[in-house]
């Protein structure tokens, strides 16, 4: 006959409340730029193994300095990410009237493609029409890669602070 | 047996105990999830009115003040500030004529793209872009959100690959501190924030729209006058030759790139020049106060493969 001790049961139920604080809890925060970067290690070297996009959002499971490692919502993966892509707040496509009055009056939400935006870009444009775009659309073309970024440190004989 | 071992399981005797400790445990895991300040507020609120300490009105005031969070720049988001930077860089790019040059852009973008993946700001919401400008001018403007551009005379002033990264993380270093956005008047960052907050459909109404073009229009004239007429504070290019010293060193560069690159610049600048000479600090000082972070000037050595990359994308310039 199994008779559990007044002392070890308070001890079960400690632990058992404990486990669902924990679940409620954990971070959650959200992707804030058109792309991101999720990487092996805490770096700008480290090894690209997700991309993100924005309004994703990820759990947070660690923090070191200005990165944060993260999961990413319905995948195992977890990689790091800098802090300067996240934000906690939850980002709303399409939002509607209720939405703008709790993004109003919280902290919590932020809506997309509100505020300074597409629409406002295009009637700023129509009202200055001699204000060319043009060369900006040419600008964000100017990508990079991971791999040119890499190669560009090792050619030029660079080595950044804590190595490759 | 079954119903032997259950009613053993918990002596009677303490169960009233442990009844008490469940919910007692209960508390703080269910406070745990109402997070926010207004939901403490409201806690710290309704204690105060129990207990006799606060009116009504005194409540629902503190409550208010609670929700009324503070409006600044730093509230733009990241897209509402990429917006504002790609109107800053269409003005810019209007009033210069761009460089138009393939090898010279590739190469820049590629020095700064790496430069700013090591800044304290990496992830803007549509990445840094660089762009030379075709003007003999000594300047280098950043809008919001990390589009920079940097003329033909300036880069004629740097002697090396260093010197040129130490331009561009500098203009990086800009970009870091939201130094753009904190030229926009506080009273249009209000006016924005606020149409935004009063929104109630999913587009704008005409007035709305009509509204916050204007302050839109205004922000970006605010961030224009600063960059090419009036300069940012000493403070604001003391903090940015600061961030360039920090991205230099981290990835690899000597900061004495920035020295140098200094150095020639005095030489050049032209008194009553509607450039560098009117909108920054003069070399000399700047000079002195990033001394004070490197120590004594020591000349830049650069292996001669990254000279030859250097030249072979600059010679010309």
């Amino acid at each position: 006959m199994i008779k559990l001790k007044p002392s070890f049961m308070i001890f079960l139920l400690i632990g058992l409340n404990a486990f669902p604080a924990f679940a409620v809890e954990q971070k959650m925060m959200s992707i804030q730029v058109k792309k991101g970067e999720i990487r092996s290690t805490p770096s700008f070297l480290g090894v690209v193994v997700a991309r993100v996009s924005y309004g994703d959002r990820v759990y947070v499971r660690e923090e070191k300095g200005p990165w944060v490692k993260v999961r990413m919502t319905g995948h195992n993966s977890e990689g790091w990410i800098h802090n300067s892509a996240l934000t906690v707040k939850k980002i709303v496509f399409n939002a509607g009237a209720a939405d703008v009055q709790t993004s109003a009056s919280s902290n919590e939400l932020a809506l997309a493609g509100k505020g300074f935006s597409k629409q406002v870009e295009n009637e700023f444009k129509e009202q200055n029409p001699k204000i060319n775009y043009a060369w900006v659309n040419r600008m964000e073309k100017f990508v990079v890669s991971e791999k040119q970024i890499k190669q560009f440190l090792k050619e030029g004989k660079l080595t950044p602070e804590g190595g490759f | 047996m079954a119903i032997e071992r259950k009613q053993q399981f918990i002596n009677p005797a303490v169960m009233p105990a442990v009844i008490a400790l469940v919910i007692m445990l209960a508390i703080p895991t269910f406070l745990s999830g109402c997070k926010t300040m207004e939901s403490l507020t409201n806690i710290g609120t309704s204690f105060g009115k129990s207990v006799g300490l606060l009116t009504d009105s005194q409540a629902e005031s503190i409550t208010k003040t609670s929700k009324a969070v503070e409006r600044s720049f730093e509230d733009f988001t990241p897209q509402q500030e990429y917006y504002i930077g790609r109107a800053v860089g269409a003005v810019i790019v209007n009033k210069y004529k761009p460089y138009n040059n393939k090898k010279a852009n590739a190469y820049i973008n590629l020095l700064g793209q790496t430069l700013a993946q090591a800044s304290d700001m990496p992830d803007t919401f549509n990445g840094y872009h660089f762009l030379i400008l075709d003007s003999n001018d000594i300047n280098a403007l950043s809008a919001p959100g990390g589009l920079i551009f940097i003329t033909r005379g300036l880069l004629r002033c740097c002697q090396s690959e260093d010197a040129v990264a130490a331009v561009l993380a500098h203009e990086i270093g800009h970009v870091e501190h939201k130094n753009g956005l904190q030229a926009i008047k506080k009273s249009r960052v209000t006016s924005a924030l606020l149409t935004i907050g009063t929104e109630s459909a999913k587009t704008f109404g005409n007035k709305d729209l009509a509204n916050l073009t204007k302050t839109f229009e205004g922000s970006i004239s605010d961030i224009t006058s600063t960059l090419i007429n009036n300069g940012y504070s000493r403070t604001f290019e003391r903090q940015a030759d600061l961030s360039a010293v920090t991205i230099l060193k981290r990835v690899g560069y000597d900061p004495n790139g920035l020295v140098e690159m200094l150095k020639v610049m005095e030489t050049r600048l032209k008194p009553g020049g509607l450039d560098f000479a009117k909108t920054h600090p003069s070399p000399e000082s700047r000079i002195a106060d990033i001394q004070k972070h490197i120590g004594k000037y020591v000349k830049v050595q650069e292996p001669s493969v990254r000279e030859k990359r250097f030249l072979a994308a600059l010679r010309n310039i």
